[in-house]
C-alpha cells in the first residue's frame, strides 16, 4: 500500500526531509528555539506582545513548592498542568473542576492530592522534557471552548492549527479529539483533523487515522457544519507569532475561549505534516508562493493576501476588529 | 552560496578518500576484496612487574614453530633493556636484562603468525622421564585408587591419559577425584597422576586466538608421550583432546612462562589481532620500514589495532541508521543506540545476542513497572534501573552457566547505562503512548541493530574498512550527501498514501 513518489510531488506534499532540511534548517534560527521549546517563556513573551492565552494561575520550581500547589489552585473551578518544556501534549494533566479537596478529570475519573503532586513532581524531574532537562510545571487557567464546538468534540479541547511561514498563514486545521484518541487532540492517536479553508474558516475535509470521514466518530455530527467563527482574528493572531518569536516556520496552536476568544495555546518550531492529509493537499505550493514575498508587510496585510490567495472561498467582508466576543456565536 | 561549498566539500571527501585508497591498493599491494588471502594473527605480549631497584632479568616463553602455525616476524619493545633471544633445551626465550630498574615495568613482544595446517609438524621436542611423585597420606591412596580405575578401562599410555582427563574433567561422585580436586589445579594434578603411572606429560601454555581481543591470558594444556603411540595434547578443563584450530601453543613446559628476577607481581598479558595478507606476500612478508604515508592503523601497537578494528566499524553502523531513518523513516527508540546494541552483537553473535537483548529489557520493563509505583524522583529511579539490570545481566549468566550454556556470560558485553535508558523511556512510551508505540518503536531499534550488525560483520565490510582509512573519508561524503536529502522516505509513501489517490 504504497504511493508512487511522483504523484505525491505533483500534490505538492512535503515530506520530513524536506521539513527538515528545507524549512526548519533554513529559516528557523536554532537559538530561537528556547522561546518556543518553553511554554512559560512562550506565554510571557506573547502577553508582552498583547497576544492572548490562557491565564496564568502559577509555575512551581522547586519540590518545595509541590506542596503548596493546593492552595495556589483552590477556589479555581478547573485547570491545566503541563510542564514548560514538555512536547507533544505529554504530561498534560487536565482538572475539569474540585468537589471537596478532590480533583476530577474531564472524564469524571478522579485525581487524589498525591496523584497532583506525584504528577507535578515528575514534571520538575524532567520526565517529559525533551532530553530530560529538569523543568518547571506551568498551572494555567482551564479552556473552557466554544458551545458552537460541542458537537464536535469527545472530553477535550479541540485546537486549530495553523502553520505560518514567513509570517503567512499558509495552512490550517482543527484538530476533534475523540473517544480514540482519549480526549487528546494528537492526530496519531485517533483525533480527527479537519482541514480549514484559510478564507472563512470552513471545513473542508476531514480525516482520522489518515483515511477521510465525513462526521465525528462519537457524536455523529457532520464536519460539514463546521466552520470557525472570528477567523481572521485568529489569523491575526497566528501569523502575529512571527514578528515576536522571528521563528519563519511555525506552528502555531490556538482554541476558542467561550470568555476571552482566539487564544494562543502553544508554538511548535518543529510543526508535523499531518496537516497536509486533513487538507487533502500539499504544503509546498503554499510555501513556494510566500517564499518569493517580500519581507516586512504588516501583518494585516499578510492575512489578508493568504485569505484571498490560499484559500477557496471569496473573501467575506472583514470582521468586526478583534476584542473578546460578548455573545456566543451560534 | 553555501550549497556551492557544501558540494565542494564533499567532492573533495570523495577524491581524498579515493586515493588514499587506491594509493593503498597499488602502492602498497593491499587487495581490494578480502578473497585469496592467508589468514595472518598478529599477537603482542605484554609482561608487568613491579621492579624493586636491584637489577632486573625476565624471561618470557616465546613459540619458535608452533604446531598449525609459522612465526612471520618478531619483534620486541622495552627502553633501556638489554634484549637476548635464547635457545635454551627447553624451548626459545625472550631476555630482557637491565642493571636498575623501578617503578612498573613494561616489556612487549609481537609476533606475526601465519595460520598454516599443511605444514609438517615441528621436531618433537625431547621428553622428560616421569617424576617421582609424592602424595601426602590421605591422597596417595586416593590417587592409587583413581589411577587403578583408569588403568582397567584403557589399553595404552594414551588411553589412560584420556580417560584419566575425562574422569577429572566430570567426577561425578567420585570422592577421590573430588579429593584430589581440592588440592590441586585439573593440569597439575592430571601430569601428577601421569607421572605416577611412568607415563611423560608436563603442562604447556596455549593462547586461544580470537580477533581484536585484549589482555587475554593463556589456558594450561597438557601434553603426553609415549615412545610408541606419540603425543596427545589434552585439555584438562573438559577432557577433549586433540589441537583446537585456534589454539596456540606459546611455552614448550619444561621452564616457566615467565620468569622474573628483581620484580614483583609479575604477569604476562596477550592482545591479538586477526589480519588478511595477500597470498603472495604471505610468504615473504618482513618488517618494513613504513613510510610516512603509510597512514595505516597497522603502524599502531596491537591492543590499540584491536580497539580501533570494531571502532572503525561504528561508522558503517552509523550509516545503517542515518539510511534507514533518512531513507526509509524507521523509528527507533534513541538514535544511535542501535549501534551500540549492533557492536554488542559483534562479540555476543546474533541470535545470542538478541535473546540475551530480549530478556534483558522485558525483565527490565517489568521491574521498571514496579518502580514507576513507587514514586521516586527520575534520577533516583534510573540509577535504580541500571542497578536492576545489572542484577539480571548477573541473574543470566549465572543461570546460564548453571545450565551449562557459557553463551550465558556474553551477556555482560551489552552497554549497561545504555539498556537502562532504553527500558526507561520505552516504559515512558508505554504508560504514554501505549504498548503498541512500544512494539514500533523497540522492533525498529532491533531490526536497525541488526541490519547494522549485518553490515558491520560482512567479511568485505571488515576489510575495506580496516584496511583502507581513505573509506572514512568516502563513508563521511555519502553520509553528509545523505543529509541534504529532501525527498520522501519510504514510510511516508504509505502515510501520504490516500493523498496520491484522489483526482488531483
Amino acid at each position: 500500500m504504497l504511493v508512487r513518489p511522483r504523484r505525491l510531488l505533483a500534490r505538492g506534499v512535503i515530506g520530513m526531509n524536506r521539513r527538515n532540511v528545507h524549512y526548519v534548517g533554513r529559516y528557523n534560527d536554532r537559538r530561537l528555539y528556547p522561546l518556543v521549546d518553553d511554554k512559560l517563556r512562550t506565554k510571557l513573551l506573547a502577553r508582552e506582545h498583547g497576544v492572548t492565552t490562557p491565564e496564568l494561575i502559577g509555575v512551581v520550581r522547586s519540590q518545595f513548592e509541590v506542596k503548596q500547589v493546593a492552595d495556589r489552585v483552590a477556589g479555581r473551578s478547573g485547570f491545566a498542568v503541563k510542564p514548560a518544556k514538555g512536547s507533544g501534549g505529554k504530561g498534560l494533566l487536565v482538572i475539569d473542576r474540585q468537589e471537596d479537596g478532590r480533583y476530577l478529570k474531564p472524564s469524571g475519573a478522579e485525581v487524589t492530592r498525591k496523584d497532583l503532586q506525584r504528577h507535578l513532581s515528575n514534571i520538575l524531574s524532567g520526565l517529559y522534557s525533551l532530553g530530560g532537562a529538569p523543568d518547571a510545571a506551568v498551572i494555567e487557567e482551564l479552556i473552557r471552548f466554544d458551545h458552537g464546538f460541542a458537537d464536535f468534540t469527545y472530553e477535550g479541547v479541540p485546537d486549530i492549527r495553523v502553520i505560518v511561514f514567513r509570517g503567512y498563514p499558509v495552512m490550517a486545521m482543527m484538530r476533534l479529539p475523540t473517544a480514540a484518541s482519549d480526549g487528546k487532540a494528537n492526530l496519531h492517536q485517533g483525533a480527527v483533523g479537519v482541514g480549514l479553508d484559510l478564507t472563512d474558516g470552513r471545513a473542508l475535509r476531514g480525516v482520522q487515522f489518515g483515511r477521510p470521514r465525513t462526521d465525528h466518530p462519537d457524536t455523529g455530527r457532520g464536519l460539514d457544519d463546521l466552520k470557525v467563527p472570528y477567523w481572521e482574528t485568529l489569523l491575526n493572531l497566528a501569523a502575529g507569532c512571527y514578528e515576536f518569536t522571528g521563528l519563519g516556520f511555525l506552528g502555531t496552536d490556538l482554541v476558542l475561549d467561550r470568555h476571552h476568544g482566539p487564544m494562543l495555546l502553544e508554538l511548535n518550531a518543529r510543526p508535523g505534516l499531518a496537516i497536509q492529509v486533513a487538507n487533502g493537499q500539499g504544503l509546498r505550493g503554499p510555501l513556494d508562493l510566500v517564499e518569493g514575498l517580500p519581507e516586512g508587510r504588516p501583518v494585516h496585510e499578510r492575512v489578508a493576501f493568504s485569505r484571498e490567495r490560499l484559500g477557496h472561498a471569496p473573501v467575506p467582508a472583514p470582521e468586526r476588529r478583534a476584542g473578546a466576543p460578548e455573545a456566543v456565536p451560534g | 552560496m553555501p550549497r556551492t561549498s557544501f558540494y565542494v566539500l564533499v567532492g573533495v571527501l570523495l577524491a581524498v578518500g579515493l586515493a588514499m585508497t587506491l594509493h593503498r591498493h597499488l602502492v602498497m599491494e593491499v587487495p581490494l576484496l578480502p578473497g585469496e588471502e592467508r589468514e595472518v594473527w598478529e599477537v603482542e605480549a605484554v609482561v608487568t612487574f613491579q621492579a624493586q631497584g636491584d637489577p632486573v632479568k625476565a624471561s618470557l616463553a616465546i613459540p619458535a614453530s608452533p604446531p598449525g602455525f609459522r612465526l612471520l616476524t618478531e619483534s620486541t619493545a622495552s627502553t633501556g633493556y638489554g634484549l637476548n633471544y635464547l635457545d635454551e633445551e627447553g624451548g626459545r626465550r625472550a631476555q630482557w636484562t637491565k642493571r636498575r630498574a623501578t617503578g612498573t615495568q613494561q616489556l612487549y613482544y609481537a609476533a606475526q603468525f601465519l595460520v598454516a595446517p599443511g605444514d609438517p609438524p615441528p621436531p618433537p621436542i625431547p621428553p622428560r622421564p616421569p617424576r617421582t611423585v609424592v602424595w601426602e597420606s590421605p591422597l596417595g591412596a586416593a590417587a592409587k585408587e583413581v589411577l587403578d580405575q583408569a588403568r582397567q578401562r584403557s589399553a595404552d599410555p594414551l588411553s589412560l591419559a584420556r580417560e584419566l582427563a575425562s574422569r577429572l574433567a566430570d567426577p561425578g561422585d567420585d570422592e577421590n577425584v573430588q579429593l584430589l580436586a581440592k588440592r590441586f589445579d585439573a593440569p597439575d594434578l592430571l601430569v601428577r597422576l601421569l607421572h605416577q603411572a611412568g607415563i611423560s606429560a608436563r603442562t604447556v601454555e596455549g593462547l586461544r586466538l580470537r580477533d581484536s581481543r585484549r589482555r587475554q591470558s593463556t589456558e594450561t594444556w597438557v601434553t603426553v608421550h609415549d615412545a610408541e603411540a606419540g603425543r596427545l595434547l589434552i585439555n584438562p578443563r573438559d577432557g577433549s583432546t586433540g589441537r583446537p584450530e585456534d589454539l596456540l601453543l606459546w611455552g614448550t613446559g619444561h621452564a616457566p612462562l615467565l620468569e622474573v628476577e628483581g620484580g614483583k607481581d609479575s604477569r604476562v598479558l596477550y592482545s591479538m589481532i586477526q589480519r588478511s595478507i595477500p597470498a603472495s606476500s604471505a610468504m615473504q612478508d618482513q618488517l618494513r620500514e613504513e613510510s610516512l604515508l603509510d597512514f595505516s592503523i597497522h603502524s599502531l601497537p596491537l591492543g590499540e589495532q584491536a580497539l580501533f578494528k570494531n571502532i572503525l566499524l561504528i561508522p558503517v553502523g552509523a550509516l545503517m541508521v542515518v539510511l534507514l531513518r533518512i531513507l526509509v523513516g524507521i523509528q527507533t527508540s534513541g538514535t544511535f543506540m542501535p549501534v551500540l546494541i549492533a557492536l554488542a552483537f559483534m562479540q555476543t553473535t546474533l541470535t545470542t545476542g538478541l535473546i540475551a537483548f530480549v530478556l534483558i529489557v522485558g525483565t527490565g520493563l517489568l521491574i521498571r513497572n514496579y518502580l514507576s509505583r513507587l514514586n521516586l524522583l527520575l534520577v533516583a529511579r534510573v540509577s535504580a534501573v541500571i542497578i536492576t539490570v545489572i542484577l539480571i545481566i548477573s541473574l543470566y549468566s549465572l543461570l546460564a552457566y548453571r545450565l551449562g550454556v557459557n553463551q550465558g556470560l556474553v551477556i555482560t558485553f551489552f552497554p549497561t547505562i545504555i539498556l537502562s535508558w532504553t527500558i526507561e523511556r520505552m516504559s515512558i512510551l508505554w504508560e504514554e503512548e501505549g504498548a503498541w508505540e512500544v512494539l514500533i518503536q523497540g522492533s525498529g531499534s532491533l531490526l536497525t541493530a541488526v541490519l547494522a550488525y549485518l553490515a558491520m560483520s560482512e567479511p568485505l565490510v571488515r576489510h575495506l574498512s580496516f584496511n583502507f582509512l581513505g573509506v572514512q573519508l568516502i563513508l563521511m561524503a555519502v553520509v553528509l550527501l545523505l543529509g541534504s536529502y529532501t525527498g520522501y522516505r519510504l514510510s511516508e509513501l504509505h502515510r501520504f498514501r490516500h493523498l496520491g489517490e484522489e483526482r488531483g
